[in-house]
C-alpha cells in the first residue's frame, strides 16, 4: 500500500441549474487574456449535446484516454510513444478552433464614434482572430439549454451510443423534452493520459494533492496532451505557443480556499475534499478488462480513513496529520465511497478521473403521470426512477460504462431520502423500510440529506 | 495486493525505461509516475495571475433582485475580476445559507468597467451642440439661448430628427450641466414643472443614486414616473385582494414549504441565486410542479411538468379550485380550511344580489349603512352574518374602522363573539335564487372576448330585515356558484361532473382550453390542498412574468390566490404567493420614500402611472381600433359604451383616482399665482370648462412632456412597450411602425383627436449611463455614469433579508461621475439660473386620493360619478383630485437637495397609513452628518455626499432603526387594539449605519413598513402581522378580497374569479390568424421571457454573456413552426407585425411549443443586429413588436385597496397577448 493524498471534486448534478456562473468566474480570474480567448476551464454543457469542444466524447475520432492492448495492457489510445515520437510535427488528432469556436468580439467603438448618419449605430461582430467581421456560427455552449438540438442533437456522442443500444430512447420531441447540465473542468485524474502523452515532461501531477499542471518553462507546445486528454480539458494558448489548463485554483487551495468555481457554484452543487488512494493500485484498477467495472475498481483504489491501518500508512508516507483529518470529514470521500451517490465521468477512458457526479432526478414523463408514479412517494418509489425523463441509459453511458446498475442505484438513494425526509417535514411517522431500501439506515439517509441539503460552505469544502 | 512491480509491457515502454536515465527524479515501478524534487516556479506564472492588492466588496444595481454580495478585486488600481462573497449572517443550523449568492450575469460585470462600449466623457448630439452654442454667443445667457432653439421648429426638428442616428460628440462637464439646467429652468418657466420627467426603476437595488435623481425631481416639482406597473411587473391582483403593493417571502422561505408550484417563473435564470433553496428543498421531501409552456430550465427540478397553452393558466387554476371547493369544503368539511377562511378573507361577507332578467346578480359589499347604521364610516363597513344570534353584525377590522377616531383601537380582525356564517346554505331563513355569471371562453364576438355569454347558476340567500330588506348571500356562496360547485338544493345549472367539459370551472373544461389533462390537474389540486392540511398552510406557488404579463393577469393571479386561500396558505412560513418579477424590495422604505419625494422639504411629491403616460404621450392611444366596451361584461351595464382606453384614462385623471401629468392645459405655476384661493379658482374653471385636463387633449402642443432624463434605466432598449411608437411620436425620429391609426368611429369620445399626430414632443431627453444602449444612442445629451464598482449606496431585496452596501473598488474612471454627484451638480446649476428667470413660485399640484390615507374613503360603494358628466359636483379630493399649492424656491434646488428638511421632524414621515416620528434621528444625523451653515438650509442635516445621504435613508427607516420599528408598531396598535411592538423590542437599541452595511450583510427589523415579521431570526413571509397579530389588511373589509364590487369590476365581469383568454389580437387588430399561412410565413405568439444572459438590456452587450449565448438577438421557435417556413437553427429570421420589425436568428428547438415564439426580453438593437429586408431599417428591440392597451380595471380609484399609490397600483405595460409573423430573410445580411 502507498498511500496518497488526491484534492478531489464532487459535482450534484441534481442541484446543477445550468447558470454558468462557474464558467465565467473561472473565465474571468483564468482566462480572459490573449490567447486564450476560446479557453474555457470550466464550461457547462447541456446534455443531449455535443459539448465543448464538439462531439469530444467520440474517442473514434480524437482517441484520448486510454485503451487496452490485445495482451490486455494499458496504453495510450492515440497510441505509444513511437508513434507519439512520429506523429510530433503534424499531430492528426486535434481539435481545429472550429471545434471549439473562433472567438469574437464587436466593434462596440461604433456606437460611440458613428457619425450623424440615417440610422442607429451597431456594433457589428468581428472575430478575436482576425479581427475581420465575421458571422458568429458556433460557440462553447452553442447548444444551450437544447438550442438547436433538432438540428444537432442526434451529433452527441452519447446519444448516438445509446441508441445503439435502443433505438427509441432519445427522441427529440416536445412531449419527451428533457435535458441537464453537466459542468466540467479537468478531471485531474489518478491515471492522466495528457501526462503520459507529453514528450516533453512538461506536464505532471502534484504528489501532495494530485493536481495535474503544465510546467509553462517545459512546455513545447507539442500539443500531444490535447489529444491525449479524453475530455479535451488541455487547451493551447495560440499566443505562447504553451498549452494551459486548469490548475484546480492552486494557488488558492494552498491557502485553504476553496476552486474559484466552487466557491461561486450559486447552485451550491460543488463539494471538495482530501481522497486517499492506494498509488499501487492505480494501473491495475485502470487495466480492469470489463468497462463496466472500472466504477468498482476505482472505489477499490481509494482507501478509508477510518481504518487505524490506512492512517498508519499515511502518516508513514508523510502525508500530513491534518490531511489525514480532512480525508476523515471530506464530503467527497462521504458522496462517492460511503452513500455511493457520486459517479465517475466516463470511466471507460481509464484515466481514474477525480471529479465525479452525482447524476440528477428529472420529472416523470407525462404520460406515467396518472399510474401516479411520483419522486417521493415510497409507495412507487423505484418505478419511479424507470420513467423519468432522463433516460437511465444516457446517464449509464455518461457515468458508469453503460451500465444502468449505479445510477439507478444512485438515484434511487436521493428518491428515498426524499421520501423519507417528506415525512420529517410533514411532522409524520417515518417509515424505515424506505431507508431500508436502499440499504441505508435511517440516520444514514438523514446525514446524506444533511451532506446534500443544507450542506454549508465549510462542510461543502 | 495486485502486482504492480512488473514494469509495463505497453509497446512504448522500452522508451519509458530508456527515460528513466535520461531524466532527474525517481521513476515509479510501473513507469507511469516521476517523483521530482524542486522545478516548481513553474507555477509562479499562475501564482502571479492570482495575486491582487486589495478585495472590496459591493453589489450590482441593475434590476434584478439578486442583491448579491460580491467580492471585487483590485490589482494595480484596476478592477480585474470578482467572485462572489460568502459572508451572509446565518440562517440556522437547519437550513441552506444564502452563500453564495451571484449569477453569470453580474460574474461578468467587471468587463463593462474598462470596455469598449465605456462612456467616458459627456456627450452631446453635434447639431444640438452647435445650434445651442450659436444661440447662446448670441444672447449670453443659456436659459435665453434655449428658449431660442425651442421657439424655432425648423432649428428644433433638426436635432429631433438626428436622435439615434450617431454623430454624438464629446463634450464638457460645465457645458452640458449648464445646458441642461437650462433647459430645466426654460421649461418650468415657459410650461411648468410637471412637463418634465424622470424615470428610473427600483429604488431598492441603488437606494442613494435612485433618491438623487428623484429628489432634484421633486424638488423642483416634476413628476417621477412608476415602473412596476410599466413594466407589467406589478400584480394588480395584489392590491386587489390584498390592498398591498406586493409582499412576497424571501427565498429561504421557500425551504419551509412541504409543496410548491412554480408557475410563469423560471427560477433557474430569473432567481439564480435563490434557486438553490428550491433544488435543496426536494431533498427535505418537498413536492415540485412546475406548470410552463417550455420545458422551461426549472422544468429540470419537477416532479410534474405541466404545460397549458400560453396564457390560460387560470382555467388551470380555476379547475384546480373547483376540486379544492368540491372535495375539501363541500363533500366534507375541512376545519383548518374553514377556520381561516371564515378569520382572514371576506367569503363570510355578505353580498348584495340584484335583479336581472328573472334572474340575480351580484351587486355590493353589504354595509352598516344599508342597515340603516350611523356613525363614523358606516358606508365603509361591511357586513357577516352571526351563527349565534342570526342576525347580521358588523365586526372589527374593516375599513370604517380604519380612519376616525371613534373607532380607534378597533381596525382589527379580532372576531371576539361572532361567528360569521361562511355560507347560507342550510340556514332557515334562506332559499336559493338563481344568479348569472359572466363567461368569457367560448369563441366568437366580433373582438374575440367570448360570445358574451352568461352561466346561471344559485346560492343561498337571504332577505334582511323583512321582504323590504336586501337580498343577501355570501362571497363564498357566490364564489361556489362562479366554480361550478353544486350543492343540493341550490338552482341553477351545474357541471354534471368533473368530465364534463362544457360548463366552466371543471377539470374538463379547462382541459379544452389548456391541454392540460383533466387528470393531472384533479391529481395536482388534491395533492395541494392535501399537503396544506397536513402540512397546516404550508403549500406556495412561486409566479412570476409568464403568468403576470398579460392583459387579464389580475384574474389568473386571483385565480391562484384564490387556491392559497382557500387552502389556508398566506401569512405562513412555507406558504402562500411568492411573486418574483421584478418585486424588488426598498427595505428602508420610509427613508428612501421621503428623501426621493422630497418629503423634507415640500409635500405632495408629484408621481406619475408610467404606462399612462407613455401611452398619452407616445400616442399609441391613437391606434386603438376599438372601444373599451369591447372588453365588457355581457352582464355590464354599458358603462364604457363610446369610450376608448383613453377617455377610461381622462375619466380616471378627473375622478382624481389615478395622477396625471402635466396636470392641466395650463402651467400649474400660472395656477397657483392667480389672485384669489388657487384651488377655488380651478374648480371654477374646472366646471366652466375654460381650464381642461392636459389628458384630455394630449397632442395640444401645450400638454405635452418637454424634457424626460433617464438614469439607472435603458427605457428606449427595454421596457418601452411600442418602442416605436416613441422613436416616432414623442422623439420624433425614425419608426418602423406600420399600424393604422382609428377611423372616425373608432375614436375617442371624450378626448381630442388631431388630424395630424404630432411628431417630436420631447425637447431634450437626457441619459446618465456607463455604457451605449438604445437609449442613449437616442439621447441629446448623455453624461457619464459610475458604475456600481465605483460609487457608494444601499441594496436590499425581498429575495434576502438583508441590507448590504456598494463600496467603491476604484474612483469613478475618465470623467465618470455618480448618480448623486451629477445631480447635485444640475440642483446647483438649476438654482445659478433660477435667479432671474424663476425665483420663488406657487405650484397648484393635483394628487389623486391615496391609498393608506383618508384619500382611499372617497368614493362609497365603489359606484362611479363622473363630475365632467353632471354625475356630482367637481370637489378636490372626492370627486376630483386634491389640489395643494405648494411654494416652490427656484434658487434653493441645490440648497435643499444637500440638507435633510424640517418637514421630516416638523409633519413626520408617512408609512403605509402611520406616521413616523423621527425628531430624535435628525438630531442624531445633524450630529452624523455635520449641519448646513448658511443659506436656505441653515443648520439642517447635510445630505452632500452620497455616505451621508445612505446614513439618512438607515435612519429614518424602521426596518434598519429599531426605534422607529417599536415606535412605529406602538402606533399602529393603538389604531388595532392589538399590541405589535414586542416585533420589534428585541432590536430596539439598533441602528444601522452605512459603515455596517459595508462589513457585511445586515439582516432587518421587524417593522410595520412591511406585513411580514422578521422576529426572532425567522424567515420572512408576507401577511404574519396580519394572520398573527390580527392587523387588517388595508382592503375594504380588511380580509383577503375575493370579491371587489366595484362597479368597472362588475361591468368588466371580473368581480370573481374569472378566466379570460388572451386577447385575441387577430379580432382586435386584424392581425393574421394564428398558424402557417402554407408559404412562407407563420404566425405565433410572442412571449418575451426573462432572458439567461443579461437582466434585460444589462448584460446583453457584455462579450461574456455574447460568448455564452448566439452571440445577438434570437428567437427562439419550435420545429414545427420552423419547417412550415424552412427555417434551420441560426438562420436569419425577421418577425414583422403592425407595430414594427425585429430581425433575429432562429435557435430551433424541440422543447418549444408550437405556436409560440420566444423572444428573450431586452436583447438590444446595439449588437449584431442588421437591417431589416422589411424596412432597410436597423431591425428593432423586442418590444418593437408589442405596444401598450389599457385595461380598464387598472384604473379604478378613490374605493379602500382601489387607490392609488405610487408602484402600487395603475394600468400595466403589459405586452404577452401579442402575435407576431416569422419569416425567414435572406441570410446575407447588411449592417
Amino acid at each position: 500500500m502507498r498511500v496518497m493524498a488526491q484534492i478531489a471534486m464532487v459535482m450534484n448534478l441534481d442541484k446543477c441549474i445550468g447558470c454558468h456562473t462557474c464558467s465565467v468566474t473561472c473565465k474571468q480570474a483564468w482566462t480572459n487574456r490573449r490567447g486564450m480567448e476560446y479557453v474555457w476551464f470550466n464550461n457547462v454543457e447541456t446534455r443531449p449535446g455535443q459539448g465543448y469542444p464538439r462531439r469530444y466524447e467520440d474517442q473514434e475520432k480524437w482517441r484520448g484516454g486510454w485503451e487496452l492492448n490485445r495482451r490486455g495492457a494499458l496504453r495510450l489510445k492515440a497510441g505509444g510513444r513511437f508513434r507519439k515520437l512520429a506523429g510530433i510535427f503534424s499531430n492528426p488528432r486535434l481539435p481545429e478552433i472550429k471545434d471549439y469556436y473562433e472567438p469574437w468580439t464587436y466593434d462596440y467603438r461604433n456606437l460611440t464614434d458613428a457619425p450623424l448618419g440615417t440610422d442607429y449605430p451597431v456594433a457589428r461582430p468581428v472575430s478575436q482572430l482576425d479581427g475581420k467581421p465575421m458571422k458568429i456560427a458556433w460557440s462553447s455552449n452553442w447548444d444551450d439549454n437544447l438550442g438547436g438540438a433538432p438540428a444537432y442533437g442526434d451529433l452527441d456522442p452519447v446519444v448516438e451510443r445509446v441508441r445503439r443500444e435502443a433505438s427509441d430512447k432519445v427522441r427529440f420531441a416536445y412531449e419527451e423534452s428533457f435535458m441537464f447540465y453537466l459542468p466540467r473542468i479537468c478531471e485531474h485524474c489518478l491515471n492522466p493520459s495528457c501526462v503520459a502523452s507529453c514528450p516533453s515532461g512538461a506536464m505532471y501531477k502534484r504528489a501532495e494533492d494530485g493536481i495535474v499542471l503544465v510546467d509553462q518553462d517545459r512546455c513545447r507546445g507539442w500539443r500531444m496532451c490535447v489529444t491525449g486528454c479524453p475530455y479535451k480539458k488541455v487547451y493551447f494558448n495560440h499566443r505562447t505557443g504553451k498549452a494551459e489548463k486548469c490548475t484546480f485554483c492552486y494557488p488558492r487551495i494552498e491557502v485553504g480556499q476553496p476552486t474559484v468555481c466552487s466557491e461561486t457554484c450559486v447552485g451550491r452543487l460543488r463539494y471538495l475534499g482530501v481522497l486517499l488512494y492506494d498509488a499501487d493500485k492505480v494501473t491495475a484498477a485502470a487495466g480492469t478488462a470489463d468497462e463496466r467495472g472500472l466504477y468498482e475498481a476505482q472505489l477499490d483504489v481509494f482507501l478509508d480513513p477510518e481504518d487505524p491501518a490506512v492512517r498508519r500508512a499515511a502518516e508513514a508516507a508523510d502525508i500530513p496529520y491534518d490531511w489525514i483529518e480532512a480525508a476523515r470529514r471530506s464530503p467527497v470521500h462521504a458522496l462517492i465511497s460511503r452513500y455511493r451517490v457520486a459517479l465517475p465521468l466516463h470511466p471507460e477512458y481509464r484515466t481514474m478521473p477525480m471529479v465525479w457526479y452525482i447524476p440528477p432526478l428529472s420529472p416523470v414523463v407525462d404520460a406515467l403521470t396518472e399510474t401516479g408514479h411520483d419522486g417521493e412517494d415510497a409507495g412507487n418509489l423505484f418505478g419511479a426512477i424507470d420513467t423519468l425523463r432522463i433516460p437511465l441509459e444516457y446517464l449509464a453511458e455518461l457515468f458508469a460504462a453503460g451500465d444502468t446498475g449505479p445510477v439507478r442505484a444512485s438515484l434511487e438513494k436521493l428518491a428515498a431520502m426524499r421520501a423519507h425526509m417528506r415525512a420529517v417535514n410533514l411532522g409524520e411517522e417515518t417509515d424505515p423500510g424506505v431507508a431500508g431500501a436502499v440499504g441505508m439506515a435511517p440516520d444514514e439517509i438523514e446525514d446524506m440529506y444533511r451532506l446534500l441539503a443544507i450542506a454549508k460552505y465549510e462542510e461543502r469544502y | 495486493m495486485t502486482d504492480t512491480r512488473t514494469p509495463p509491457a505497453e509497446p512504448g515502454a522500452v522508451l519509458l525505461r530508456a527515460g528513466r536515465f535520461l531524466r532527474r527524479g525517481t521513476a515509479s515501478p510501473d513507469l507511469h509516475s516521476i517523483g521530482l524534487a524542486g522545478g516548481r516556479e513553474a507555477d509562479a506564472f499562475y501564482r502571479d495571475r492570482w495575486s491582487h492588492d486589495k478585495v472590496v466588496t459591493s453589489t450590482h444595481g441593475v434590476n434584478c433582485t439578486g442583491s448579491c454580495r460580491w467580492n471585487v478585486f483590485v490589482k494595480d488600481g484596476i478592477i480585474t475580476w470578482e467572485t462572489q462573497a460568502t459572508d451572509y449572517p446565518s440562517v440556522g443550523p437547519d437550513r441552506p445559507e444564502y452563500e453564495p449568492r451571484g449569477c453569470p450575469r453580474g460574474a461578468a460585470f467587471s468587463w463593462y468597467t474598462y470596455s469598449p462600449t465605456r462612456l467616458r466623457y459627456p456627450y452631446v448630439r453635434g447639431v444640438l451642440l452647435e445650434m445651442y452654442r450659436e444661440a447662446k454667443a448670441r444672447l449670453k445667457d443659456p436659459v435665453l439661448a434655449w428658449a431660442d432653439l425651442q421657439g424655432d421648429p425648423g432649428r428644433r426638428r433638426r436635432y429631433q430628427r438626428a436622435r439615434g442616428k450617431g454623430g454624438l460628440v464629446r463634450a464638457s462637464w460645465d457645458e452640458m450641466v449648464e445646458l441642461v439646467a437650462a433647459a430645466h429652468v426654460h421649461t418650468i418657466k415657459a410650461h411648468g414643472p410637471d412637463r418634465i420627467a424622470g424615470f428610473s426603476p427600483i429604488p431598492a437595488m441603488s437606494m442613494v443614486s435612485h433618491a438623487a435623481g428623484a429628489r432634484f425631481h421633486s424638488l423642483i416639482g416634476a413628476p417621477m414616473l412608476s415602473f412596476y406597473d410599466w413594466y407589467a411587473d406589478l400584480p394588480v391582483a395584489s392590491p386587489q385582494v390584498f390592498g398591498d403593493q406586493t409582499d412576497v417571502p424571501e427565498s429561504g422561505d421557500w425551504w419551509d414549504a412541504a409543496y410548491l408550484i412554480m408557475w410563469g417563473t423560471n427560477v433557474p435564470v430569473t432567481r439564480t441565486p435563490d434557486a438553490h433553496w428550491m433544488a435543496e428543498a426536494r431533498y427535505r421531501g418537498q413536492k415540485v410542479v412546475v406548470v410552463s409552456p417550455d420545458y422551461a430550465d426549472n422544468t429540470k427540478f419537477a416532479d410534474q411538468w405541466l404545460h397549458p397553452h400560453p396564457g390560460t393558466d387560470a382555467a388551470l387554476a380555476l379547475a384546480m379550485g373547483h376540486v379544492v371547493l368540491k372535495e375539501f369544503f363541500v363533500d366534507r368539511e375541512t376545519p383548518f380550511f374553514t377556520d381561516y377562511v371564515r378569520r382572514f378573507t371576506d367569503l363570510p361577507f355578505l353580498v348584495t344580489l340584484a335583479e336581472r332578467d328573472g334572474a340575480y346578480v351580484p351587486a355590493k359589499f353589504l354595509r352598516a349603512a344599508d342597515l340603516g347604521q350611523g356613525g363614523e364610516d358606516a358606508r365603509w363597513k361591511t357586513v357577516v352574518l352571526d351563527e349565534t344570534t342570526g342576525r347580521a353584525v358588523v365586526p372589527n377590522g374593516s375599513l370604517g374602522f380604519r380612519w376616525n377616531e371613534a373607532d380607534q383601537g378597533r381596525w382589527n380582525l379580532d372576531l371576539g363573539d361572532v361567528g360569521p356564517h361562511l355560507t347560507l346554505h342550510g340556514h332557515e331563513a334562506a332559499a336559493g335564487v338563481e344568479v348569472l355569471l359572466p363567461r368569457f371562453d367560448t369563441d366568437g364576438g366580433p373582438h374575440g372576448q367570448g360570445r358574451g355569454e352568461a352561466v346561471r347558476r344559485g346560492v343561498p340567500a337571504t332577505r334582511l330585515g323583512g321582504p323590504g330588506g336586501p337580498l343577501v348571500t355570501t362571497v363564498f356562496d357566490l364564489l361556489l356558484a362562479q366554480y361550478g360547485v353544486a350543492r343540493p338544493g341550490v338552482p341553477g345549472t351545474w357541471p354534471a361532473s368533473y368530465e364534463d367539459p362544457a360548463d366552466p370551472c371543471t377539470p374538463a373544461w379547462q382541459e379544452t382550453h389548456t391541454s392540460v389533462p383533466a387528470a393531472a390537474c384533479v391529481r395536482v389540486a388534491r395533492e395541494f390542498a392535501r399537503t396544506a392540511e397536513r402540512s397546516k398552510g404550508r403549500c406556495m406557488i412561486l409566479m412570476g412574468a409568464g403568468t403576470n404579463h398579460w392583459f387579464h393577469s389580475e384574474t389568473i393571479y386571483r385565480a391562484f390566490l384564490a387556491l392559497l386561500q382557500l387552502t389556508g396558505c398566506q401569512g405562513r412560513n412555507g406558504g402562500g404567493w411568492a411573486h418574483y418579477v421584478g418585486q424588488e424590495k426598498c427595505r428602508p422604505l420610509t427613508g428612501w420614500a421621503s428623501l426621493a419625494g422630497g418629503l423634507d422639504w415640500t409635500r405632495p411629491p408629484r408621481q406619475m402611472i408610467g404606462t399612462g403616460y407613455w401611452f398619452l404621450h407616445t400616442d399609441q392611444w391613437r391606434y386603438d381600433r376599438f372601444g373599451a366596451d369591447v372588453l365588457a361584461s355581457p352582464l355590464g351595464e354599458g358603462r364604457f359604451r363610446g369610450m376608448t382606453g383613453a377617455d377610461c384614462l381622462a375619466l380616471s385623471a378627473r375622478a382624481g383616482w389615478m395622477p396625471s401629468y402635466p396636470t392641466f392645459d395650463r402651467s400649474p405655476l400660472e395656477l397657483g399665482e392667480v389672485s384669489g384661493d388657487p384651488v377655488a379658482e380651478a374648480v371654477a374653471e374646472l366646471r366652466a370648462g375654460t381650464l381642461r385636463f392636459a389628458c384630455e387633449d394630449p397632442d395640444a402642443p401645450e400638454n405635452w412632456p418637454r424634457i424626460v432624463t433617464l438614469w439607472r434605466a435603458n427605457l428606449l432598449g427595454s421596457s418601452a412597450k411600442g418602442a416605436e411608437y416613441f422613436t416616432k411620436h414623442l422623439l420624433g425620429t425614425h419608426s418602423s411602425l406600420r399600424a393604422q391609426e382609428a377611423a372616425p368611429g373608432e375614436r375617442p369620445r371624450d378626448v381630442v383627436w388631431h388630424d395630424e399626430a404630432p411628431e417630436g414632443k420631447l425637447d431634450l431627453l437626457l441619459s446618465l449611463d456607463f455604457r451605449h444602449t438604445s437609449s442613449t444612442l437616442l439621447s441629446d445629451v448623455v453624461l457619464p455614469a459610475a458604475t456600481w464598482y465605483e460609487k457608494h449606496d444601499l441594496s436590499s431585496t425581498d429575495m434576502h433579508p438583508y441590507v448590504h452596501a456598494f463600496s467603491p473598488a476604484v474612483d469613478p474612471p475618465w470623467q465618470a461621475r455618480t448618480d448623486f454627484d451629477t445631480f447635485k451638480a444640475l440642483a446647483e446649476k438649476l438654482s445659478e439660473l433660477a435667479a432671474g428667470h424663476l425665483g420663488v413660485r406657487r405650484d397648484l399640484v393635483a394628487s389623486p386620493h391615496q391609498h393608506d390615507t383618508p384619500g382611499e374613503l372617497a368614493q362609497p360603494g365603489g359606484v362611479v360619478r363622473d363630475w365632467k358628466r353632471g354625475e356630482c359636483e367637481p370637489e378636490p379630493g372626492r370627486t376630483l383630485p386634491a389640489l395643494t399649492v405648494v411654494e416652490r424656491d427656484y434658487t434653493a434646488i441645490g440648497a435643499k437637495f444637500a440638507a435633510l428638511g424640517p418637514l421630516a421632524e416638523a409633519e413626520g414621515l408617512p408609512a403605509k397609513g402611520i406616521t413616523l416620528r423621527p425628531d430624535e434621528e435628525v438630531a442624531l444625523l445633524r450630529e452624523l452628518n455635520g449641519a448646513v451653515r448658511g443659506g436656505p438650509a441653515h443648520g439642517r442635516p447635510a445630505l452632500d455626499t452620497a455616505v451621508k445621504t445612505a446614513n439618512t435613508i438607515l435612519a429614518l427607516s424602521g426596518t434598519t432603526n429599531g426605534r422607529l420599528a417599536v415606535q412605529g408598531f406602538r402606533t399602529l396598535g393603538a389604531k388595532t387594539g392589538q399590541e405589535m411592538a414586542h416585533l420589534a423590542a428585541e432590536h430596539e437599541g439598533r441602528r444601522v449605519t452605512y459603515a455596517d452595511t459595508q462589513s457585511a450583510p445586515v439582516p432587518v427589523n421587524a417593522s410595520p413598513e412591511w406585513s411580514g415579521s422578521e422576529h426572532g431570526g425567522r424567515r420572512y413571509t408576507a401577511f404574519t402581522q396580519n394572520t398573527e397579530q390580527l392587523k387588517p389588511w388595508h382592503t375594504l373589509t380588511g380580509r383577503q378580497h375575493l370579491f371587489l364590487d366595484h362597479d368597472w369590476m362588475h361591468e368588466l365581469g371580473e368581480a370573481l374569479p374569472v378566466y379570460r383568454p388572451p386577447l385575441d389580437m387577430h379580432r382586435l387588430f386584424g392581425e393574421p390568424r394564428l398558424g402557417p399561412d402554407g408559404t412562407r410565413e407563420v404566425t405565433v405568439r410572442y412571449l418575451t421571457p426573462h432572458n439567461k444572459w443579461s437582466i434585460h438590456s444589462e448584460y446583453q452587450d457584455n462579450l461574456f454573456m455574447l460568448s455564452l449565448s448566439r452571440g445577438g438577438q434570437s428567437i427562439w421557435m419550435a420545429p414545427q413552426d420552423a419547417d412550415a417556413i424552412g427555417v434551420a437553427d441560426d438562420d436569419w429570421i425577421e418577425a414583422v407585425n403592425r407595430n414594427g420589425v425585429v430581425v433575429a436568428r432562429a435557435i430551433v428547438s424541440h422543447r418549444m411549443p408550437p405556436g409560440t415564439v420566444y423572444m428573450h426580453h431586452a436583447q438590444e438593437r446595439t449588437v449584431n443586429v442588421p437591417l431589416a429586408e422589411t424596412t432597410g431599417m436597423r431591425g428593432g428591440i423586442h418590444n418593437s413588436l408589442t405596444r401598450l392597451i389599457l385595461k380598464p380595471t387598472h384604473l379604478i380609484g378613490g374605493y379602500a385597496q382601489f387607490s392609488w399609490a405610487f408602484n402600487y397600483l395603475g394600468p400595466t405595460g403589459n405586452q404577452r397577448d401579442e402575435v407576431t409573423v416569422i419569416r425567414r430573410r435572406g441570410q446575407e445580411v447588411e449592417y
